[in-house]
């Protein structure tokens, strides 16, 4: 099977007649259509970060501003702009009154220090393109933790336990997950033992069960071991998991026997086996679950939401949730936190794209 | 090449490991290295999955409020859930709200077909051997591996009634009284909606359908090129049956997902508001287990639901004997 073209998604198919005026319509066409649908897709990121870069001020104002903006503000207050008898005129507002406001003018030149009073809404504000960064200093720090890691962290930013959670439990969760899967896995796949293949039926089986049946008596279980609002609560569960012992099995049958038999003569243990052959040999398919597994666990919500109450042990999603709370109307730093929970997903997938498809057309194929 | 074929052609011999070592040595000494490479994952299979999908459908025949002792109780959480009663002469639902639920999940679910649709055309379209194809799959896919959470929080601002961006644009085309999405009842699903498909059409299905396209060997478009096929019947007539497996697949598994959704979405944007128009039975669940304390009840609802997915998978294993082409 061509399996590497697959996994590539190069075009396979040969085009053996030359470019017509046909062709390059239609390719016009697609092109088109292509960028509308980015244009489609990119359009809430983008907004996304241009409210995260807004002044406060301006997030309700300018509905649908795309480059921040601020006024421009001089030493004696903010500046505005108005037509006065055919002239441009600048000034900074002094005061304001019935009459309007009192404008210290700046331009031009031969008026300057001069003060004209101009009704208020023949003036408009004079902006300028401003990033207001500060934002995301301001989200970063709004929620301070009293102590986390058992003290190691003393009134540490919120998002900074936040991400030093979620890389903690994400982590561990893949390893536990990857480890027991492929030990698993290869007993499976390899060794023969009695109640191999109704064990193996059993786990078939509950790959059809929703998380949903899980969960409660998983909770309950752990709210019995008080294991509740700890890091185990997090780990534990994910560390196991059918479908990781599956899809590892049906890859390990596709390794050549002949390579393990060598060795065994060789006078490898079986965890020398599993170890230095069956492992290395199955890096893609180990890749795939990984980031599956990885990715999964950093976006999760529900399950941390259900265990988790303690501030110091929020992982991201469920930290950006609390985030929501006292700032329900603050767009911009709500998006702020936004930008700062998803931005470093987006730059590992873009930066490790390929492996990413393969491993969803692998994990596809295999299922 | 399914799993079975695999077996069979490795089945036998058996493995170096196993005749090695006296005969006489005792059983569990034998096996000692296998369950060695099982027994972390059996154990965690035990504890995390077979125990508690069998508590679970014990716990559905129980109340349970955590803090007092469980206590048995037949099928009444079924009966509840489920079940009528006569009031002023007409039929009304024990639990009315949990037949609203279910119609709101439902009704979420409307947007599969159109995420489907958006993902093969989009697959087709990337497949077209374009320069700058691979921007485009990034760009598209973003969405889809973005944090829920703040997925979720970004279209609410979007979806703000009053200072969001798409009334702003909708009252900039000329809609005097744009919908107010999140806030009204008609219009918080449509919302959940749109947001599902920005979510899910350039995601895992697109990718799915990329490699289900290219794995369609070219002789066969050839072959219709000769007999002078339009890229319609082309499409029709090749494309789409023999992406009939990929497509059975995706729509199998965005069901499954689908009986299963809406709760990040609800929890975050509207809390299942207003006026209940967009609690899914996921949030139900667990509004039932993990705020109100019905342990019982709440296990109940999960067992309903498992069953609806199971008769639905049944259903649609039966059905693609018929549709799907291998």
């Amino acid at each position: 099977m061509a399996a590497r073209e697959i996994i590539e998604l190069r075009p396979a198919r040969p085009r053996r007649r030359p470019l017509g005026p046909r062709d390059a319509a239609v390719k016009a066409g697609a092109y088109v259509v292509l960028c509308a649908i980015g244009f489609v897709m990119a359009v809430p990121l983008a907004w996304m970060i241009a409210t995260s870069l807004k002044d406060p001020s301006q997030v309700m104002v300018a509905h649908d501003q795309w480059l921040p903006r601020r006024q421009v503000a001089s030493r004696y207050g903010p500046v505005y702009a108005a037509r006065v008898n055919g002239v441009e005129v600048r000034g900074a507002e002094m005061a304001r009154s019935p009459q309007g406001r009192a404008l210290r003018i700046i331009e031009p030149r031969r008026m300057a220090g001069r003060i004209l009073t101009i009704a208020a809404n023949r003036t408009r504000p004079v902006e300028r393109v401003h990033l207001n960064w500060k934002n995301y200093v301001d989200a970063w720090t709004a929620i301070k933790v009293e102590s986390a890691f058992g003290g190691l962290l003393r009134n540490a930013d919120a998002f900074m336990v936040f991400y030093l959670n979620s890389i903690l439990v994400a982590v561990a969760v893949t390893l536990g997950q990857v480890a027991t899967s492929s030990l698993a896995a290869y007993a499976f796949a390899r060794l023969r033992f009695p109640g191999r293949d109704s064990l193996f039926l059993g786990y078939l089986a509950t790959l059809m069960v929703p998380a949903v049946i899980t969960m409660i008596p998983v909770y309950i279980l752990l709210s019995r071991l008080r294991l509740t609002d700890t890091y185990w609560a997090l780990i534990l569960p994910g560390m196991f998991s059918a479908y990781g012992t599956f899809m590892l099995r049906q890859f390990f049958l596709t390794v050549p026997r002949d390579i393990e038999d060598a060795a065994r003569i060789d006078g490898a243990s079986l965890f020398g086996v599993y170890w230095r052959i069956i492992m290395p040999l199955s890096k893609p398919a180990l890749a795939a679950l990984t980031t599956f597994v990885f990715l999964h666990t950093w976006n999760d919500f529900m399950w941390p939401l259900i265990v988790i109450d303690s501030l110091r042990l929020k992982t991201l999603p469920i930290g950006l949730a609390q985030f929501q709370g006292p700032y329900v109307t603050e767009w911009h730093l709500l998006m702020a936190a936004s930008v700062i929970v998803m931005a470093p997903v987006l730059v590992v997938f873009i930066a490790g794209q390929r492996y990413f498809v393969r491993g969803i057309i692998l994990s596809g194929l295999k299922a | 090449m399914g799993a079975r074929g695999r077996e069979q052609q490795h089945a036998e011999p058996p493995a170096a490991a196993e005749t090695r070592g006296p005969r006489s040595s005792p059983r569990w000494r034998r096996y000692a290295g296998s369950y060695f490479f099982l027994l972390p994952n059996l154990l965690g299979f035990l504890a995390f999955t077979l125990l508690p999908v069998t508590a679970a459908f014990v716990l559905s025949f129980m109340e349970w409020g955590i803090l007092d002792h469980p206590r048995w109780v037949g099928l009444h959480n079924f009966n509840q859930l489920l079940w009528f009663h006569r009031e002023a002469g007409h039929a009304a639902a024990n639990d009315p709200y949990f037949w609203k639920y279910l119609w709101n999940t439902v009704f979420l679910m409307f947007g599969i077909p159109l995420s489907i649709a958006g993902s093969l055309f989009s697959a087709l379209l990337l497949n077209q051997r374009l320069r700058g194809t691979i921007l485009f799959r990034t760009l598209f896919f973003l969405p889809s591996i973005a944090s829920a959470v703040a997925v979720t929080l970004l279209w609410k601002w979007i979806f703000q009634e009053d200072y969001g961006l798409l009334n702003a644009w909708l009252r900039g085309v000329g809609v005097a009284h744009p919908p107010r999405w999140l806030v009204s009842t008609a219009w918080a699903k449509p919302a959940f909606i749109i947001m599902g498909l920005w979510m899910t059409v350039g995601g895992y299905n697109m990718i799915l359908y990329l490699a289900g396209l290219q794995n369609i060997p070219g002789e066969l478009y050839e072959a219709a090129d000769i007999d002078g096929a339009d890229w319609w019947r082309k499409l029709r007539y090749i494309t789409w049956p023999m992406l009939s497996p990929t497509t059975f697949f995706i729509g199998t598994m965005s069901i499954i997902a689908g009986f299963q959704g809406g709760f990040v979405a609800a929890y975050m944007m509207t809390g299942g508001g207003p006026a209940g128009a967009t609690t899914s039975i996921m949030l139900y669940i667990y509004q039932n287990a993990f705020q109100w304390f019905q342990m019982g009840y709440a296990a109940a609802i999960a067992c309903v639901l498992f069953g609806l997915i199971f008769g639905f998978t049944l259903l649609n294993w039966r059905l693609s004997q018929r549709v799907v082409y291998y």
